[in-house]
């Protein structure tokens, strides 16, 4: 029988069957991702075209500052098929949900509450406030204060270059007049002219001017973008929809 | 391997046999077996491991239709559309399954069902039905409406309106609350720093608190009697100065504030600044509308709830 003994005093078989081991350790969580596209549930509009997109800039870049201020530190974005949370924060999260997301904000550990559907929850001057002083509007609140949001003009200049990266990543941004066209096939008009790397800025902008989330009329704001990010969360899918088996067949 | 005799000589004390090193010429080392209860706690994990990996879906297979094995338990749940369905063993279809079969869920969906087909009235007067209302429609308003109502449904002065007082900016009816929670609320007063001159402004301040007697500048407020009732702002809160549901402007004469901090203060001037402040920058605020967010039932729970609070 093969020894503890013998295998610690040979430093070839010691190697060996280390990487063995690993390779174990290692095939396990690379192999299944070779089957992930048929996790990825495939959700459909009334109007057949997929309801789940890609960021629009403005969201795009508010979600870079999320992750910039460390928000994931505190907040998951994974509400989990369980009793407790179908009832607080509503339909379990869907893997489409989040195909878009590099790096994706799953996880478990909550100091504050999940933020998978907060999209539409509250106003967006709700959040202004909420942002810049948590405890002015909820008082038994310990998240910090993020004043800095309002005070700085949203840094928009290298927008096409963050979408050109997560192209290469496989979010499907547009830059020929293919692309677009696939887009327009796969998302609609309205949503494919959004994700044209081509009109980036003007994009921001406009969904800045149409909305103005921070309240500020003249300014992009870093809220501006942080917010319209936020209400996004969790609103593509109208889950009322959809019957549930159609998620539960995808399993 | 100067130090090493190669001797496993059994320690005399403990007889428990030593691996043969030998350090600083009587140094050994004990080879102590790993405790048995360990060495079975090991063994039964593995063959625990064995077992789920069938029973549970695990393996990872191009071949199966899923795309991995799918274990053997299956779960049976009802689908929207009202059929019976069975499937491999997932968490999604064990939440639909417990949704449907949980004793507690049972009895909360009962009792939801319950207070969506009860008028108000007879849920007030039900002491079960609103002992229900006020701790459920607690945990609703707690996660939707208290971040901007507070816990306590206070309102933030200046921001939020109060629900627990008696004033209603949108009516007090079951069906006003209803609608506001449903549809949301614009509430809009123009600023008025363009169309008033700061020392109109003023007077029509002064006018605006002698009306829950809380100014005595006889002749500011006769001036701004005059400006409210010609410069427009008598269009909203009418030449009363009770407010009209309809827009949802304010009732001026009672005691109550929500915009212009006028009670937190006994400072006549801080009053005054307060009442100026909203008439210069006006107001604007908004209450989201839930109508696609929350269900029927828990609108009506959260109306009968809102509704209880500012009764009790």
């Amino acid at each position: 029988m093969l020894k503890h003994e013998s295998i610690e005093t040979n430093a070839v078989l010691l190697i060996v069957l280390t990487l063995v081991a690993i390779s174990i350790g290692g095939l396990v969580e690379i192999v299944p991702l070779f089957y992930i596209e048929g996790t990825i549930e495939d959700v459909k509009r009334a109007d057949g075209k997929d309801a789940v997109r890609p960021y629009t800039p403005l969201e795009q870049v508010g979600r870079d500052i999320y992750i910039r201020e460390g928000c994931y530190n505190c907040h998951s974005q994974m509400i989990r098929p369980f009793r407790d949370e179908a009832l607080r924060y509503g339909h379990y999260s869907l893997a489409a949900e989040s195909q878009y997301d590099h790096p994706f904000q799953w996880g478990s550990k909550r100091t504050g509450p999940d933020l998978a559907r907060v999209g539409g929850k509250y106003s967006s001057s709700w959040h202004v406030k909420h942002l810049n002083k948590p405890k002015s509007v909820v008082p038994e609140s310990i998240m910090p204060n993020y004043p800095w949001l309002l005070k700085t003009d949203l840094d928009f200049s290298d927008v096409q270059a963050k979408m050109k990266t997560l192209k290469k990543v496989g979010v499907p941004y547009s830059q020929t007049k293919e692309e677009y066209a696939a887009n327009v096939e796969q998302f609609g008009e309205d949503v494919a002219k959004m994700l044209d790397v081509n009109h980036a800025e003007s994009n921001l902008m406009a969904q800045e001017k149409a909305k103005n989330f921070d309240g500020i009329p003249d300014r992009i704001t870093e809220m501006d973008a942080l917010v319209a990010y936020l209400q996004v969360l969790g609103t593509m899918i109208d889950f009322s929809k959809h019957d549930e088996t159609e998620f539960i067949e995808f399993r | 391997m100067a130090d090493q005799d190669g001797k496993k000589i059994k320690d005399p004390l403990t007889g428990v046999e030593t691996t043969g090193h030998v350090w600083d010429d009587n140094i050994r080392e004990f080879d102590n077996p790993l405790p048995r209860w360990w060495l079975w706690a090991f063994y039964m994990s593995v063959i625990f491991t064995l077992w789920y990996w069938v029973v549970y879906p695990a393996w990872p297979s191009g071949l199966l239709e899923k795309g991995y094995t799918l274990g053997t338990k299956t779960i049976t749940y009802d689908s929207d559309a009202g059929e019976t369905k069975t499937t491999h063993w997932n968490t999604r279809a064990l939440l639909a399954h417990q949704m449907q079969t949980n004793k507690s869920e049972l009895i909360r969906q009962k009792m939801v069902k319950e207070i969506a087909e009860t008028p108000f009235d007879t849920i007030a007067a039900d002491p079960q039905q609103s002992k229900f209302v006020l701790a459920y429609g607690k945990s609703i308003f707690g996660d939707y409406c208290a971040a901007c109502h507070q816990r306590g449904g206070q309102g933030v002065i200046g921001h939020y309106p109060n629900l627990i007082d008696d004033a209603w900016l949108w009516g007090s009816d079951v069906s006003d609350i209803e609608t506001s929670i449903r549809k949301g609320r614009k509430g809009n007063m123009p600023a008025h720093k363009g169309s008033l001159t700061a020392d109109e402004i003023e007077q029509a301040a002064h006018y605006v608190l002698s009306l829950s007697k809380q100014s005595s500048d006889v002749v500011a407020i006769e001036k701004g009697k005059a400006i409210f009732n010609t410069k427009g702002c008598s269009g909203c809160h009418m030449p009363t100065a009770m407010g009209m549901k309809a827009l949802g402007s304010a009732n001026l004469t009672d005691h109550i504030w929500t915009q212009a901090d006028v009670n937190g203060t006994d400072d006549a001037g801080k009053k005054l600044a307060a009442v100026k402040q909203v008439i210069t920058e006006g107001i604007q605020r908004e209450m989201p509308a839930w109508e696609s967010r929350l269900k029927d039932d828990e609108i009506k729970i959260l109306v009968s709830y809102i509704k209880l609070l500012s009764q009790n």
